[in-house]
């Protein structure tokens, strides 16, 4: 069996043995993007653990699959932290663990707005493998990916990232827009930017009287964009990579999230194909049963 | 080698911030406390947003679907019947049973976010509005009372 496939099969079946151990769980209401964010942050004491993967394609080299783990925990209803792991496949080269991020996301404004500020704070130590392309900033660019994963992996980043989440909801419509700064703290490298829009819409929206899983409300169909904005030294697209990616996301009664996401380079620069999806499920008091472990509140 | 380490740490420092944030659930008498807190927020929506009328009330599958709604985002805080649980208040209290419906829709579109509810904007207006129907629906239980002496600790 490659490397790949046991991969996948161990992130599926960590995310489902732990789902099962922690038996209590409540439907989400997920977003379709991948990529971009909206300002809906974890509900507090809820843990999601999600799977994700991305099939990319590479010309003048081999096509990869870059996979990551996503733990995300509600610490307020104004504070969400996450953790990721990453790792990729090159075919016909190797698998490797890439490395890990740590993000937060934080909340400043108490009521809803027309448009909602989130702030958002990431460290990153991620070999230069990683191939997640969970944001695409500065000159990223598709020949990055090209060089083999044994000269890649010798690169190591710290890189503090930031973005400016700004989010509305209206009419069922969700309307995004992320601006990304980042800076690797390793080496004389500026800082990059980027950005990431998005638009989604659930496909009904007034709820069923029976809990169905094929019902139109659980689907949300959406678009998003995403690509980098150059350096301090070269702000603008030209040598960026650019991607247009239809979504979609269907929240199952049974606590399951699937998302699915085909993106198509823009420009010369880009990946000509990112497949993506994505599975998680939600885990409702997860800081109470970790109190409780600890011998806290009973 | 370096790398998994370190990842290691950030798991564990994320177990601790889940940890430091669980413990914090507060004893019974800050809960009353902070349970008046939630309800005074009601108190706090504008007059146009307690001004609006359920859209939902003539809706026949209204109160069906918002039982569902309720059991899949808010039974986990209120309790299976909205009684009150250990995070959030009980809804069958007077103050949210006497709310005007508008007042309900405003507090589920922005939560009480520095008292741990969070937004509910992210389920379209109608579905808030199934949830409204059938949050004034739960009145028809006995209520419990708002303020119960605390405990002596």
């Amino acid at each position: 069996m490659s490397d790949f496939f046991r991969f996948t099969i161990l992130g599926i079946f960590l995310l489902f043995s732990t789902s099962v151990l922690l038996t209590t769980s409540v439907q989400a209401q997920e977003s379709p993007y991948i990529v971009a964010y909206d300002h809906y942050l974890e509900e507090p004491g809820n843990l999601e653990i999600e799977y994700f993967s991305t099939f990319g394609s590479q010309r003048q080299a081999n096509n990869f699959h870059s996979f990551w783990m996503e733990f995300e925990y509600g610490a307020t209803a104004w504070w969400t932290t996450e953790v990721y792991l990453d790792g990729q496949t090159t075919f016909k080269e190797s698998t490797l663990f890439t490395g890990f991020r740590w993000e937060n996301r934080f909340r400043p404004l108490r009521h809803e707005h027309f448009i909602n500020p989130i702030l958002y704070v990431e460290y990153e130590n991620i070999s230069g493998a990683d191939k997640i392309m969970k944001e695409v900033e500065g000159h990223d660019v598709e020949a990055d990916y090209a060089v083999p994963n044994s000269e890649l992996s010798k690169e190591r980043k710290h890189e503090l990232e930031f973005k400016l989440i700004l989010s509305s909801t209206v009419k069922g419509w969700n309307f995004t827009e992320n601006t990304v700064a980042s800076k690797n703290l390793t080496g004389g490298v500026p800082w990059e930017f980027g950005y990431a829009l998005g638009a989604s819409h659930p496909l009904a929206l007034k709820a069923s009287a029976k809990r169905c899983n094929l019902c139109r409300e659980n689907f949300i169909a959406g678009v998003e964009m995403y690509g980098g904005l150059g350096d301090r030294y070269s702000f603008g697209l030209h040598d960026t990579s650019q991607y247009l990616a239809p979504v979609i996301a269907w929240n199952l009664p049974s606590d399951w999230t699937l998302r699915l996401s085909a993106g198509f380079g823009l420009n010369d620069n880009s990946h000509g194909l990112l497949l993506r999806w994505g599975i998680s499920r939600e885990i409702t008091g997860f800081g109470s049963m970790v109190s409780r472990i600890f011998g806290g509140h009973k | 080698m370096k790398a998994c380490v370190a990842a290691l740490s950030v798991m564990i420092m994320f177990l601790g911030v889940s940890l430091a944030f669980g413990t914090q659930e507060k004893e019974p008498r800050y809960k009353y406390q902070k349970d008046g807190l939630v309800y005074a927020e009601i108190a706090k929506a504008p007059e146009k947003a307690r001004a609006k009328r359920n859209p939902m009330d003539k809706d026949p599958d209204a109160l069906a679907a918002g039982a569902n709604l309720f059991e899949q985002h808010c039974s986990g805080c209120h309790g299976d019947m909205g009684e009150g649980g250990r995070k959030g208040p009980s809804l069958l209290a007077p103050k949210v049973q006497n709310a005007e419906p508008g007042a309900i829709f405003w507090i589920l579109t922005n939560g009480v976010v520095r008292r741990g509810m969070p937004v509910w904007s992210k389920l379209p207006e109608p579905q808030r509005w199934q949830l409204v129907r059938y949050i004034k629906s739960l009145g028809g239980a006995p209520a419990k009372p708002e303020n119960p002496t605390a405990p002596t600790p």
